[in-house]
């Protein structure tokens, strides 16, 4: 076919061949811009000049930003979810990287088990696990309220640490240790100064993936929380009544966070790498 | 924590160590001496046993039988930290998230010496890499990560430093050369070295004394010219270099020699030379160590005739020949490309002849094959 010169080929094939060849940008593109647009529909109305409800744009205005505690209860309720975020975080991360250790380096019996359990919360939806938390908390005549809602996060969160963590341990060489070992270094002082450091990137994430966990939970903390409003909370309430724009500004903070929390991390690492 | 500096005296001893995993014994009752400042090979090919018997030195496994001692003292049960013994490991294991610097200050730090940095620049000067300290492992290259590791078990001056396969992730030239430089280093330092691998050639190039190991046994142990010219088993003659084994029987002896009889034709053998103790017997002989010509030129020596020559490879330094004999066996032959002998073709009748003292017996229940293909597995 090599005969055959491109420029006379019909108008409706050179058109199939661009589709063909293009045709993977163009999905990329409507996939990031089905994924965005939500993201910055609610960064522009952060900038409205919102009255009662945020629905309808009335005019540019840096207030919301200034003033991101103005509408009342929202910064109550932000404060609360990043207390219970931080709470839950460390507990989850704590204990579960001591979980993903017991699991990925030791044979004890009921390892299998243990396992499939940790997968267990995952699976099970979020309705089911709150209702049935309530019922747990009432029976032990525990009000639902700030700590059974830390109680509940840290619950949820263990097994997606376990299973980052885990992961990370197993990629590990365990020549490593062996080398730290042989170079007169103990258990502890091996653990602190290989395993662990060599582990932390994944902890770290685990950390991440557990607090956004613990910020986003709506269903599981509606239960457990009783009067306390926390962030998801509050948005979901003053959605009856109209959201205000602080809302809009707190969202996009937390996503102009993990964006620059991500493009740091990848800086960090390329940086390691070279 | 073990001092290094007042326990480097002594050999290092196995006393009867055995160590099975399950069903499979991985070490066999295995007694061995290591001198003091020698630089000692276990060879052997892959599931022989010589890195559980390494790792059991370590501390990095338990023997379930036997004693090690390093001079006078005990360190069967001591930790990996607890030994004044480092390691240089397969893939070197240098740590990924530490610099250089620290990689091979690492021992000098848990042992809490005072003159880390001059310590740890005089190492890396060493190894000729001395401008490296700041970078991380993965920016180094194969071969200067394995000086780095070096380094770092080395620095530590431990009574025994153990190698374990250290040059197999190298390529050829670079493995040549770190061979070299292991040995000069070895020397330079007087450390006891001992050198873990299934690379005959490594072996000979750098040890003074090598086991050859096999299924969890030493089959044989001594200088490399003393393993090379005087196997004691097939094995042994077949994973060493090449070999070509013919079964024989003694017919008769007198003084020194006996006369073995080889598919019809005579071949004379130093009774000091022959390890059979019945008049079964394989019969010996490294194929640099023949001469082939055509059949009327040779005479001297022992001689076999009859052969076909069935295949000629040119190598550079030697020309390499397939001789048939006649009892359907292929015995090899390496020839100097000296320009002494003509060169044959394949179907060319040929005679073998080789000087008497170069033959060696072996025990005639042995497998010819023994050891053989076994190397070169990386």
């Amino acid at each position: 076919m090599n005969q055959a010169p491109i420029p006379t080929l019909p108008l409706g094939r050179r058109i199939s061949r661009w589709f063909g060849r293009n045709i993977i940008r163009i999905y990329a593109v409507f996939g990031f811009t089905y994924l965005f647009i939500p993201v910055l529909y609610t960064f522009a109305f952060s900038f409205n000049n919102a009255g009662k409800s945020n629905l309808t744009w009335r005019g540019f205005t840096w207030s919301n930003w200034t003033n991101p505690c103005g509408a009342p209860e929202v910064c109550s309720a932000l404060g609360n979810s990043i207390k219970i975020g931080l709470i839950a975080t460390t507990v989850a991360t704590i204990m579960g990287t001591l979980i993903a250790f017991a699991i990925g380096r030791h044979r004890f019996r009921g390892r299998t088990t243990t396992n499939l359990l940790i997968f267990l919360p995952m699976a099970t939806p979020e309705v089911v696990l709150g209702a049935s938390l309530l019922a747990m908390f009432l029976a032990f005549r525990i009000n639902p309220g700030f700590w059974p809602t830390v109680i509940a996060h840290v619950m949820f969160s263990i097994s997606f640490v376990v299973v980052t963590v885990k992961a990370r341990i197993a990629s590990l060489d365990p020549r490593l240790e062996q080398a730290a070992m042989d170079l007169y270094a103990n258990e502890m002082e091996t653990f602190k100064r290989v395993t662990l450091p060599l582990v932390m990137p994944g902890i770290a994430g685990a950390a991440l993936l557990a607090f956004s966990l613990s910020f986003d939970d709506f269903i599981i903390t509606n239960f457990n929380s009783g009067t306390l409003v926390t962030f998801p909370k509050f948005v979901y309430i003053s959605a009856a009544r109209g959201i205000p724009a602080q809302a809009n500004v707190i969202g996009s903070s937390m996503f102009f966070l993990a964006l620059f929390i991500v493009i740091a991390g990848q800086l960090v690492n390329r940086k390691k790498v070279r | 924590m073990a001092d290094a500096s007042t326990s480097s005296h002594g050999d290092l001893k196995l006393t009867r160590i055995t160590k099975s995993f399950g069903d499979f014994t991985a070490v066999d009752d295995m007694t061995l001496t290591i001198p003091q400042g020698s630089f000692f090979a276990l060879l052997g090919p892959s599931g022989c046993g010589k890195t559980t018997t390494l790792r059991m030195i370590a501390g990095l496994e338990e023997p379930t039988a036997g004693s090690i001692h390093i001079g006078d003292t005990d360190i069967t049960t001591k930790k990996p930290y607890q030994r004044p013994v480092n390691t240089v490991f397969q893939n070197y294991a240098l740590f990924p998230h530490l610099s250089i610097f620290e990689n091979v200050a690492f021992g000098l730090r848990r042992r809490g010496v005072k003159d880390v940095k001059e310590q740890v620049e005089k190492v890396l000067k060493l190894v000729e890499l001395p401008h490296f300290a700041d970078r991380k492992p993965t920016q180094l290259s194969g071969g200067q990560q394995q000086r780095i590791a070096l380094a770092r078990a080395i620095v530590n001056r431990p009574a025994l430093l153990l190698l374990d396969e250290p040059l197999g992730a190298l390529d050829l030239k670079l493995r040549r050369q770190m061979q070299i430089e292991l040995k000069w280093i070895q020397t330079e330092v007087g450390l006891t070295f001992v050198h873990v691998t299934h690379d005959q050639e490594e072996a000979m190039t750098m040890a003074d004394t090598i086991a050859v190991m096999n299924e969890g046994r030493i089959e044989q142990m001594g200088s490399p010219a003393e393993l090379y010219e005087s196997p004691c088993t097939a094995f042994v003659a077949n994973f060493l270099g090449q070999s070509n084994l013919i079964r024989g029987k003694i017919e008769s002896s007198d003084g020194e020699s006996s006369v073995v009889q080889v598919n019809g034709q005579k071949i004379s053998l130093l009774k000091s030379r022959n390890r059979s103790s019945t008049s079964s017997v394989l019969i010996g002989i490294r194929p640099e160590k023949i001469r082939i010509g055509l059949p009327e030129g040779l005479t001297s020596g022992n001689t076999l005739t009859g052969g076909i020559v069935s295949d000629v490879s040119f190598v550079g330094v030697s020309t390499q020949y397939v001789v048939e004999m006649p009892w359907k066996q292929d015995l090899m032959v390496f020839e100097q490309n000296d320009g002494g002998t003509p060169t044959l073709r394949a179907g060319d009748p040929v005679t073998l002849s080789w000087n008497e003292p170069f033959t060696f017996g072996l025990d005639g229940s042995e497998d010819v094959n023994a050891g053989a293909e076994m190397d070169g597995e990386a």
